[in-house]
């Protein structure tokens, strides 16, 4: 006699009626670009504590490895759990199978091919330098092929859905795809010199409006809108309740769809950007604080009467703790965005910092609690140590808490070093004190990137662990079933 | 729910969440309108740059001045390339700020017109590294060769890599050619004499002589006229 457990049961009867054979590799591969990026970070940040790992070497100098690593923290590993937890979703909550799965096969190579694109072509000074969207021509071409793909697939097995409402993860992910399709296409337009060189139809003040358009709705869009599906979906699953309020995420999404878009332009304050243009992004970044918070809200107090599992549940702790992160971060960007601060904080550290919150606090916070919870539905098994999933969640946390309390303290260091003057009339500082002074602060961010980072490598672990031998569980069993029938 | 409950009227909301293609229509329009508010009038108010927004009745130029911007002569382009390449604009702004400790310390505030023909532009966004918006003229040429070679054997407290290698590259005449053509459809005012001269101008250049001379004339177009002023 030969028992397969309930769970395992519950995966083989999802696994023939839904394709997770696609959501699989994107999630682990996701796992895998959360390690690959986090490390890049941590060797730039050291480079700024320590100019000489700069090595001469052209190919790992700052200014060519910034963009690898956040093309591969936001497109590689932000990406790749994008379309894992899309592919997911999609399915489970409108009960059919993908609509094409070599469609999704096609954006997963695809996208793969990207990532790759960026590591050969980035070191080697290939760029648009255009912050975020630095991959040149023919690769963005890729990008956005891919990405219709991509979005198409998802419109259509929705258009195919078994129950009669869309539920609300989806047109979060629905608004994301037909935001970043605007984005990089308009943003990307260009006249290609050569194969590999090309310069921006835009100039000056129209590029920069156009390029902050862009960057702050990777940020409002792929960052965000995409991660709030995620967390709709994964944080009423993983605390077993149903969202908190219907109303709020209605609330929550036009709001947030429609207010997020304006906001680049508080990156362009007191610049040559016509006036108007920068206070009108503030004025909305101001208001944005209300969806963003019904959004965190939402997802907190689904927890309501539920509160002690986060004593117990170690994957519920990082969706939660990722939902005060963005609460926090979504109150820091509208304060930032404020004239006088704006004054202070930009063209510091201090951004670096509000980025990282959201980056490291919201998205991969978020995208791991996922992560974790589909790895042990889509494998129908437990995941192989809970120990090291509890020790992955203070890493990740101290770490995150540790690098943005460094950028707090460097950035307004440094915004009241340059603005300061002396009994004399004279500034107070030379610029380059400005630098010396940031050194124990560059050291202790490169440090607290590397707890994330090592946090990362726990999980990549951890999980691998978890996949084999759930592979290894079924074969057996299967073998068992297969001579039981003999 | 409204099959469950036939006396109340379907909502906006609920038919959307009914209909796919409602949904992405809907979201596809609330998702474009401010970008098209913030992004289009860039285009066509006079106001945006400065030698547009300052004209007599006739609507001829107020301030002779901002004449002086010019396209970039091919050496810069070249300059201006290796910058972007080696992703200078990551730590360095070229964006000066209407605050007085900013103009002490950089020089007069960066006007619209000057980055009127940077495409794209390298306005930045962060100071890792001071702005440059005017760092033309303030040092030497040679102080510039020493300080990308090894930054910190003139300013020792700096964390600029080093940059050795912009020394063993030359220009390519023929590919500085291509760009300059291509600057020209993309609409910057270079005449032919400008295409036909721009591989001759860089033969025998290293990317090194061409980083200096796009830094030497960073900021330098504009004769500003003291107690102008130009954003009103």
């Amino acid at each position: 006699m030969f028992f397969i457990d309930r769970k395992g049961v519950v995966a083989m009867q999802a696994e023939q009626q839904y394709s997770f054979q696609i959501v699989k590799w994107f999630a682990y591969m996701a796992v895998v670009y959360l390690v690959v990026g986090t490390g890049i970070g941590v060797y730039i940040a050291s480079e700024l504590a320590w100019p000489v790992l700069n090595f001469d070497n052209p190919y790992i100098s700052f200014g060519r490895l910034r963009p690898l690593h956040t093309n591969a923290v936001i497109f590689a590993f932000g990406g790749s759990t994008l379309m894992a937890t899309a592919y997911y979703i999609v399915q489970r909550t409108s009960g059919v199978r993908l609509w094409s799965d070599k469609l999704a096969w096609f954006t997963f190579w695809g996208w793969n091919l990207v990532i790759v694109s960026a590591v050969i072509t980035l070191p080697l000074g290939i760029t648009q330098s255009k912050e975020y969207a630095e991959l040149e021509w023919p690769i963005d071409i890729l990008i956005a092929v891919v990405w219709l793909a991509y979005s198409f697939n998802f419109i259509m097995t929705l258009a195919t859905r078994k129950v009669s409402h869309i539920y609300v993860a989806n047109w979060f992910f629905l608004a994301m795809m037909i935001m970043i399709t605007y984005l990089h296409v308009v943003n990307s337009l260009s006249i290609p010199v050569e194969l590999f060189k090309s310069y921006s139809i835009y100039s000056g003040v129209q590029d920069a409006m156009i390029q902050w358009w862009w960057g702050h709705n990777a940020v409002g869009f792929f960052l965000t809108a995409g991660f709030l599906g995620i967390m709709y979906y994964f944080v009423p699953k993983q605390a077993n309740r149903p969202i908190y309020s219907y109303r709020l995420s209605v609330i929550h999404f036009w709001a947030l769809t429609f207010g997020y878009v304006w906001l680049g332009a508080h990156h362009l304050q007191y610049t040559a950007l016509p006036d108007w243009t920068g206070s009108l992004g503030a004025a909305i970044s101001l208001a944005m604080i209300i969806p963003s918070w019904g959004g965190a809200i939402n997802g907190m107090f689904t927890l309501s009467g539920a509160w002690d599992k986060l004593r117990t549940d170690y994957i519920l702790r990082f969706l939660i703790v990722s939902l005060a992160f963005y609460a926090m971060s979504t109150f820091e960007g509208p304060v930032m965005a404020a004239k006088t601060v704006n004054a202070l904080s930009h063209y510091t550290d201090w951004t670096i910092g509000h980025v990282h919150a959201g980056a490291l606090g919201w998205v991969a916070m978020v995208s791991i609690g996922a992560i974790y919870h589909m790895v042990e539905r889509l494998w129908g098994t437990t995941i192989w140590s809970v120990k090291l999933v509890n020790l992955h969640f203070w890493m990740a946390t101290i770490g995150t808490v540790v690098y943005i309390t460094a950028m707090w303290v460097s950035g307004i260091m440094q915004g009241l070093m340059w603005r300061a003057y002396d009994d004399y009339g004279n500034l107070a500082y030379t610029f380059v004190e400005s630098v010396a002074q940031m050194h124990p602060y560059y050291a202790m961010r490169a440090a607290g990137g590397l707890i994330f980072f090592l946090g990362a490598c726990v999980m990549l672990f951890n999980v691998t662990v978890t996949i084999r031998k759930a592979i290894a569980d079924s074969s057996a069993k299967s073998a068992a079933t297969a001579n039981a029938v003999i | 729910m409204s099959e469950h409950n036939s006396n109340k009227p379907v909502s906006f909301q609920e038919k959307l969440e009914k209909n796919v293609w409602a949904l992405v229509l809907a979201t596809a329009m609330i998702v474009s309108v401010g970008g098209i508010v913030e992004i289009v009038p860039l285009f066509y108010l006079d106001s945006t740059f400065e030698d547009t927004a300052h004209v007599d009745e006739d609507g001829n130029p107020l301030y002779k001045e901002l004449e002086g911007v010019r396209p970039y002569t091919a050496l810069e382009l070249a300059g201006r390339d290796v910058y972007q390449r080696e992703g200078c604009y990551l730590c360095h702004s070229q964006m000066i700020r209407p605050f007085r400790d900013e103009k002490d310390r950089y020089g007069h505030y960066s006007l619209a017109v000057e980055s009127k023909y940077d495409h794209p532009f390298q306005w930045g966004s962060k100071r890792t590294g001071p702005d440059i918006a005017r760092l033309g003229g303030k040092y030497s040429d040679e102080w510039h060769r020493q300080h990308l070679r090894a930054p910190r054997s003139v300013v020792p407290e700096s964390i600029m890599p080093n940059y050795p290698w912009l020394d063993d590259a030359t220009i390519d005449g023929v590919g500085i050619e291509k760009r300059v053509k291509a600057m020209r459809v993309l609409g910057v005012p270079y005449t032919d004499e400008d295409i036909k001269g721009a591989a001759a101008s860089v033969e025998g250049k290293t990317e090194m002589d061409a980083m200096v001379a796009y830094l030497q004339v960073l900021g330098t177009m504009i004769k500003f006229e003291p107690g102008r002023d130009y954003r009103d």
